[in-house]
């Protein structure tokens, strides 16, 4: 089933994070990752999900969002003109010189950034397309990963394509 | 701004919303509420159990087409209500519930009579929110009665802290009320209405199914304009009893897996069916890929969502039923230049079957479908009537006609067993000129009959028909059918005897043999000042028929259980 990214812009209150995943739980909607963050100054929330569904699911989804009372603007984002980024935090634990070299060769391809490094672990930050991030983890899974977060996957529209009002 | 305590903002805000009467019980939350509608000209009905609370404000709103409200105290009373909220809820009931909760500083802490109503309620309401200070209560109030009765209506929950009763606040009343993320779209698209008439215009074999919207939005009568400008043969979901008079020539009854023989066997053959106001339950539809395989569907629906959700529509119209209605009558007219075809208006004969509903007696017992005509027979058509679930409620489905929207009320899509009464309760606290009943199996009886106490102090004269074959019928006509008779959890053998139970309460109670005693308890019933109980005998073995077996579709509809 298709990759799906939806977007969609909430009251910046309690409880409305709470309702949208009861919401998901309850019609059956499974979710691969949500990301929200309070818009500056308008009283909204930006929530982003990622979601595999075929059209009749995620059309069902959409139309359940935008009847929430809370959400005030909902919207499939047009996969060809959307730009989508994941952060991935990754902690590397070796002390082979030449593994080490390698890591920060796939840090320094992927534009990574080193936060944190000593004799034995290295802390790295990645931003890029969840494929990317994916590939990436690939390329270093041998190194050897002991831990690591993703923050799911944050969009927005190309061009004129918006989903404020 | 007025500076008053929250319990009196509470009560002036409810009087503002038009309450004239709620229904609840008390506890430790609540005292201050209570205390405050002492001072007021609000009629507060006292339940035996916030369940029946519940369900008296759902058929109180039902019956006026007015928000009906309840009140319940933290905790249990509160937990209490949610049954009550979830079947107004599904059934698109305009139900607004106030719970007390613990001061405050409490909450979160797992206090004495704390329960997490807002979460709890969340999935069985259209709106919740907890107020988190006085001065917050009218605007909460405003919103709970704007969002709960507008749109596709429903059951809200407004929870107060016992703290934010008894401080005192700088209280202002909102004159309006916004919600950003609220958009009310009842004026359908003319492209849509266009090319809905268009389908219809054209249609050879044009059917109409009605469900509860048409009630909501008071579309009755465009419902029989159209259906009669069409010759289209008009079936309702049971959400939409008495949205088309069933005793109208064009009139199928109900369609689904109790539904009538010219409902189902037509359903499917139709070239074009317009579906008003209803939801595709699996209960209307039966196997959906055999619902309607060859015909194009047109739905209209005020809840966007609907659209497409069960079964796919061919194409849609967004809006309230009746101004949808209106405009597709209007073109329809307008398109239409021939003469509509009656040779399918006449195969509604010839699916008509005859239920040897006139046969009264099977053995020693009175027969349900016969008691139920007489029942209507009794009554006047503006009579109210509300079931409780199980084979009583499609015995009144079928056999019970309703004749005026509003009249005829049920649990459609919880199929809460106990609604009833309480409901019918609430029915005549809205309507007391018009006679109540409620028509009832014994075992759905069983689960709200306390408030029979409630009837009687209040002067609320229903009349309660139990249908009594001391089982949980419904239930076991599946074990009869599908389970080979292996009845399990189904044979009620300590049931009370009805009468003494209805006498112990101080209401009427009689048991009927024949169908003239019947007809008679029913004319006492309807002119008697306390509560009637009739208590009809009737064979644990009788099924309710048509039925579509489980899994099967509109066509397999079987006359005969064998
Ligand atoms: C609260 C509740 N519990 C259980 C059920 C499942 N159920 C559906 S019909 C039925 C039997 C109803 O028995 P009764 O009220 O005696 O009516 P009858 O079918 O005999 O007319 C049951 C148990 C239900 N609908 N509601």
């Amino acid at each position: 089933m298709p990759q799906n990214t939806v977007s969609f812009l909430v009251e910046n209150q309690p409880g409305v994070l709470f309702k949208v995943s009861n919401l998901f739980r309850r019609r059956g909607f499974n979710i691969d990752s949500i990301t929200v963050g309070a818009l500056e100054n308008s009283g909204y929330s930006r929530m982003t999900i990622t979601v595999d569904a075929d059209a009749k699911t995620l059309h069902n989804l959409i139309e359940q969002l935008d009847k929430m009372l809370e959400v005030i603007k909902v919207k499939r984002l047009d996969p060809l003109r959307t730009v989508r980024r994941e952060m991935l935090l990754v902690k590397l634990e070796t002390i082979d010189p030449m593994a080490r070299e390698d890591a920060l060769r796939y840090i320094n391809n992927q534009h990574g950034l080193i936060l944190d490094i000593d004799d034995e672990n290295i802390i790295a930050e990645i931003t890029g397309e969840p494929e990317e991030l994916d590939q990436f983890l690939g390329y270093v899974r041998g190194i050897g990963i002991v831990e690591m977060s993703r923050t799911g996957v944050t969009a927005i529209e190309k061009g004129r394509l918006m989903l404020g009002e | 701004m007025t500076e008053m305590i929250g319990a009196k903002a509470f009560v002036r805000s409810l009087e503002r919303a038009g309450v004239e009467t709620i229904f609840g019980i008390s506890g430790g939350a609540v005292i201050p509420i209570c205390d405050e509608l002492l001072d007021s000209d609000m009629r507060f009905i006292l339940a035996r159990h916030e369940q029946g609370a519940a369900h008296m404000a759902d058929g109180y709103a039902r019956v006026l087409n007015k928000v009906g409200a309840c009140l319940a105290t933290s905790g249990p009373g509160a937990s209490n209500l949610v049954t009550g909220l979830a079947t107004a809820q599904i059934d698109s009931s305009p139900v607004a519930a106030f719970t007390g909760q613990v001061n405050r500083d409490v909450i979160g802490s797992d206090g004495f009579q704390e329960c997490d109503i807002i979460g709890v309620s969340a999935s069985v309401t259209k709106y919740n929110v907890q107020v988190r200070a006085p001065e917050e209560i009218p605007h909460a109030v405003k919103t709970a009665f704007h969002i709960a009765n507008t749109g596709r209506k429903g059951a809200v929950l407004v929870d107060i802290p016992k703290d934010c009763t008894t401080l005192r606040g700088d209280i202002e009343f909102p004159e309006k009320v916004e919600f950003r993320g609220y958009r009310l779209n009842p004026e359908p698209d003319p492209h849509e209405l266009d090319w809905a008439a268009k389908i219809l215009a054209e249609a050879e074999r044009p059917l109409i199914m009605a469900g509860g919207g048409v009630i909501a939005s008071g579309a009755s009568h465009e419902l029989v304009e159209l259906s009669e400008l069409l010759l289209a043969p008009t079936a309702t979901s049971l959400m939409g009893k008495g949205a088309f008079p069933n005793d109208h020539p064009l009139s199928l009854g109900l369609c689904g897996m109790h539904g009538t023989m010219e409902a189902n066997m037509m359903v499917p053959k139709s070239d074009v069916l317009l579906v008003v106001g209803a939801r595709f339950s699996d209960r209307t539809t039966g196997k959906i890929a055999d619902f309607a395989p060859n015909t194009k569907i047109i739905h209209v629906d005020i809840d966007r969502s609907e659209i497409d959700k069960n079964v796919e529509a061919m194409t849609k119209v967004v809006g309230d039923a009746k101004l949808a209605l209106q405009g597709l009558t209007e073109r329809v007219k307008r398109l239409r230049t021939w003469e509509p075809i009656t040779e399918w208006r006449d195969r509604i004969t010839e699916f008509k079957c005859v239920y040897d509903a006139e046969n009264e007696k099977n053995g020693p017992y009175l027969r349900a479908p016969a008691v139920l005509k007489a029942l209507r027979d009794e009554l006047p058509r503006d009579a109210i009537a509300a079931t409780e679930v199980g084979q009583n409620q499609m015995w009144a489905a079928l056999h019970f006609d309703a004749y005026l929207p509003r009249t005829f009320h049920t649990s459609g899509g919880l199929g809460t067993m106990g609604w009833g009464f309480p409901a019918a309760i609430g029915a005549k606290a809205a309507k007391p000129g018009v006679p109540v009943v409620d028509i009832a199996g014994d075992g759905s009886f069983g689960m709200t009959e306390n408030n029979l106490a409630t009837a009687v102090e209040e002067e609320l004269p229903v009349i309660v028909v139990v249908l009594n074959n001391n089982v949980l019928g419904m239930v076991a006509q599946w074990q009869r059918l599908f389970y080979d008779k292996r009845y399990s959890a189904v044979k009620l053998k300590g049931n009370p005897d009805f009468v003494k139970l209805a006498e112990a309460y101080g209401a009427e109670g009689v048991r009927v043999e024949t169908m003239k005693d019947f007809r008679a308890a029913v004319r006492r019933g309807i002119k008697a000042d306390v509560p009637t109980v009739i208590d009809v005998p009737i064979d644990p073995e009788e099924n309710v028929m048509p039925m579509v077996p489980p899994g099967m579709g509109l066509n397999d509809t079987l006359m005969e259980a064998d």
